[in-house]
């Protein structure tokens, strides 16, 4: 990084950039601390704003290793970087046991158009989007015993397309998806998770040129299921994924998006909704790695915490690199905690690595609704179970009108009801 | 006509010491259409009797009553208060995230009336008090209070008053914190609202600023947890010129 203003010099002289002490045309001049000979320099060693850079060697998202490896990726002790949060103990064995155990079954609903087939994972189509990007992701592709490969075929329109997974068993087991729209497709791919189950899960999504895809993945599960599940996403030129994330069952979830562009114009947007209850660990740690020119990406996750011990994590990883001139980004994280003994962490973190860019932003604030909300509403003769519902259901519907499905919604609006309830008691 | 009427009202609150009691036996009573001013030094209770009457829980009420009309406001929760008609306009009105102006405005007047305001109209009626009282027509979308200034909360208070239509408003110093401009505003505003819907007021203050612009019929002196002194508006002058002083000093 550090030889970037060495380069640039002539040529800032040339445009005749305004000239900032420590800036260079393509950014911040950073400090020579992190040379790229220092054996903890390089690419795995960016400064941030917000920390990191000097002596931490993962503090850049660029130097994150990625393999389809297990044994690439070191044992596990919770302090990565990437674990810090996880409770590695409430894991169920997801990263260091053989995941032999029965996957859940999949049942696919309103293929129209759509084909789903189930192959080998050394299928030329597997591993075609994605690279796993942690240990557990990696542990899911080495024993997953087959794959299921979803197509969405070239310049088909309408298409919603409902794939659940019912599990049955808390045996630790692995299982992989493969979701490719094709050219100019347009397609709705909804992914339900339901009943109990322990599972280490890779989905991998190859949104293909001019191809909009939307997904829904909702992680509905019984309360004794344990999940970490990878998506991966490959976006090409000027194609759009929707991504959009729904979290409530579980006792634990680990999730973790990422979206690479492939191609210029294209744009991803990663949405989110979780709801803590007590004892519950649900964790989304995003990754959106803009590596060409001109691609949009824009992330909202929205969380509510209730109950003792619910704990939630938001870790949201925007990387744009060097080439990526004309990116706009922005990301943000609001959680509200409604009952003492919940605790929210987020953590946004924007790497970037030119100043060409449209816009890159960030945000994060978590809010507490506490009985002073409740008598302000209520001295306006709201009753507490309204004052409650208006709330959370006014918070959570940004991302839940984002959905656009009626019978999702509807089922998410009931959920929400529920879960208050549940508080009322 | 209604009636406001406390008697011999004791409250206390929970502290690291132990319970202490604030109000000392206060008895009130307010006709709609009356201006009750209550004025007096910090700490002697009149922020802890506006939101005993709003029913806030960390007030504990050990004796006396509060009756509207003959019912008992004390046996009512908070928000059964409001759909009585009662109001509080809060010293420090907190923010709500995740609820729009706009959606909070129109839940409240529907549990107050019992029927959801004709959209049309209620639309209407908003957006002319916002313009009447300056605030600006972008507010509508934003949370309850998130990221107004102390002004603007105000304003924002009795925006509801106007809209409300309660039989009894309680200001608890409501002009704290206003500019001139912001003050006479406001004062407007509350003006406004007596004028059409007859309502009784209970005005608490420390400054006698504002009774330039809302006119008391009654002025009540409040001195550790009791009403030390009572009188009209000519009360509030002398008040002006001599302060709290001969309250306070006043022998035991």
């Amino acid at each position: 990084m550090t030889d970037t203003a060495t380069h640039l010099t002539g040529e800032k002289a040339r445009i005749g950039a305004p000239s900032i002490a420590g800036f260079t045309e393509e950014g911040e001049n950073l400090s020579p601390l992190n040379a790229a000979a220092s054996p903890i320099g390089g690419d795995a060693s960016k400064a941030h704003s917000h920390g990191g850079g000097a002596g931490i060697p993962d503090s850049s998202r660029a130097g994150r290793k990625t393999s389809y490896k297990l044994e690439d990726f070191p044992v596990l002790t919770g302090r990565e970087e990437d674990f810090r949060f996880t409770p590695l103990k409430r894991m169920g064995g997801l990263h260091k046991n053989e995941l032999t155990g029965v996957a859940p079954a999949l049942t696919v609903e309103g293929a129209n158009v759509s084909t789903l087939e189930t192959v080998a994972m050394t299928d030329a189509r597997v591993g075609s989007a994605g690279v796993p990007e942690d240990r557990i992701s990696a542990n899911a592709w080495k024993h997953a015993a087959e794959a299921k490969v979803v197509t969405i075929p070239a310049n088909s329109t309408g298409e919603q397309v409902t794939l659940t997974y019912t599990g049955t068993s808390l045996e630790a087991a692995a299982s992989h998806m493969v979701v490719i729209a094709e050219a100019n497709s347009e397609s709705v791919v909804v992914i339900d998770h339901v009943g109990s189950a322990v599972l280490a899960q890779n989905i991998e999504f190859d949104v293909r040129q001019g191809a909009k895809l939307t997904v829904i993945s909702l992680q509905a599960w019984a309360e004794d299921a344990i999940h970490a599940s990878s998506h991966l996403a490959k976006v090409g030129k000027d194609a759009h994924l929707k991504h959009v994330a729904v979290t409530y069952g579980g006792n634990l979830v680990r999730m973790t998006p990422s979206a690479h562009f492939e191609g210029e114009g294209g744009e991803v947007e990663l949405f989110g909704l979780y709801f803590a209850d007590a004892g519950q660990h649900l964790e989304h740690r995003l990754f959106v790695d803009h590596a060409t020119e001109n691609c949009k990406s824009n992330v909202l996750y929205k969380g509510a915490l209730q109950g003792k011990d619910a704990h939630t994590v938001w870790v949201g990883d925007v990387l744009i690199r060097k080439e990526a001139k004309g990116t706009n980004s922005y990301e943000a994280n609001r959680n509200l905690v409604l009952t003492e003994g919940a605790r929210a962490d987020s953590v946004p973190n924007l790497e970037i690595e030119t100043g060409l860019i449209d816009g890159a932003g960030h945000a994060s604030t978590t809010g507490r609704f506490d009985d002073e909300h409740l008598f302000y509403l209520m001295s306006r003769g709201i009753d507490e179970k309204t004052a409650r519902r208006l709330v959370v259901r006014g918070f959570l519907n940004e991302i839940v009108q984002q959905i656009r499905v009626p019978e999702i919604e509807e089922r998410l609006a009931e959920t929400i009801e529920r879960e208050l309830a549940a508080t009322d008691n | 006509m209604s009636t406001l009427e406390i008697k011999d009202l004791h409250v206390s609150i929970e502290t690291e010491q132990g319970n202490k009691e604030i109000l000392k036996g206060v008895s009130l009573v307010i006709k709609t259409g009356e201006t009750h001013a209550i004025m007096g030094p910090n700490g002697s209770g009149k922020s802890t009797l506006a939101s005993t009457i709003a029913g806030h829980p960390r007030y504990t009420v050990t004796s006396g009553s509060i009756t509207l009309d003959g019912a008992d406001v004390l046996e009512m929760s908070v928000d059964e208060r409001a759909r009585a008609g009662m109001f509080l306009a809060m010293q420090y009105p907190v923010e709500v995230p995740g609820v729009s102006m706009t959606n909070f405005l129109r839940t409240a007047k529907t549990a107050i009336d019992g029927v959801a305001p004709k959209l049309r109209t209620w639309t209407k009626d908003v957006k002319t008090a916002m313009e009447a009282l300056k605030i600006d027509a972008e507010f509508a979308s934003r949370n309850v209070n998130e990221g107004f200034s102390g002004g603007e909360k105000k304003r924002v208070e009795i925006l509801q008053l106007e809209l409300f239509k309660p039989k009894f408003a309680i200001l608890d110093e409501t002009d704290s914190g206003l500019d001139v401009d912001a003050l006479k505003v406001v004062s407007e505003g509350v003006n406004r609202a007596q004028e059409q819907n007859e309502m009784g007021t209970l005005l608490i203050t420390h400054y006698t600023r504002i009774l330039r612009y809302i006119k008391p019929d009654f002025v009540h002196v409040f001195v550790d947890g009791k009403i030390a002194e009572q009188g009209g508006a000519e009360l509030a002058d002398r008040l002006e010129e001599e302060g709290y002083d001969r309250f306070l000093n006043v022998p035991a």
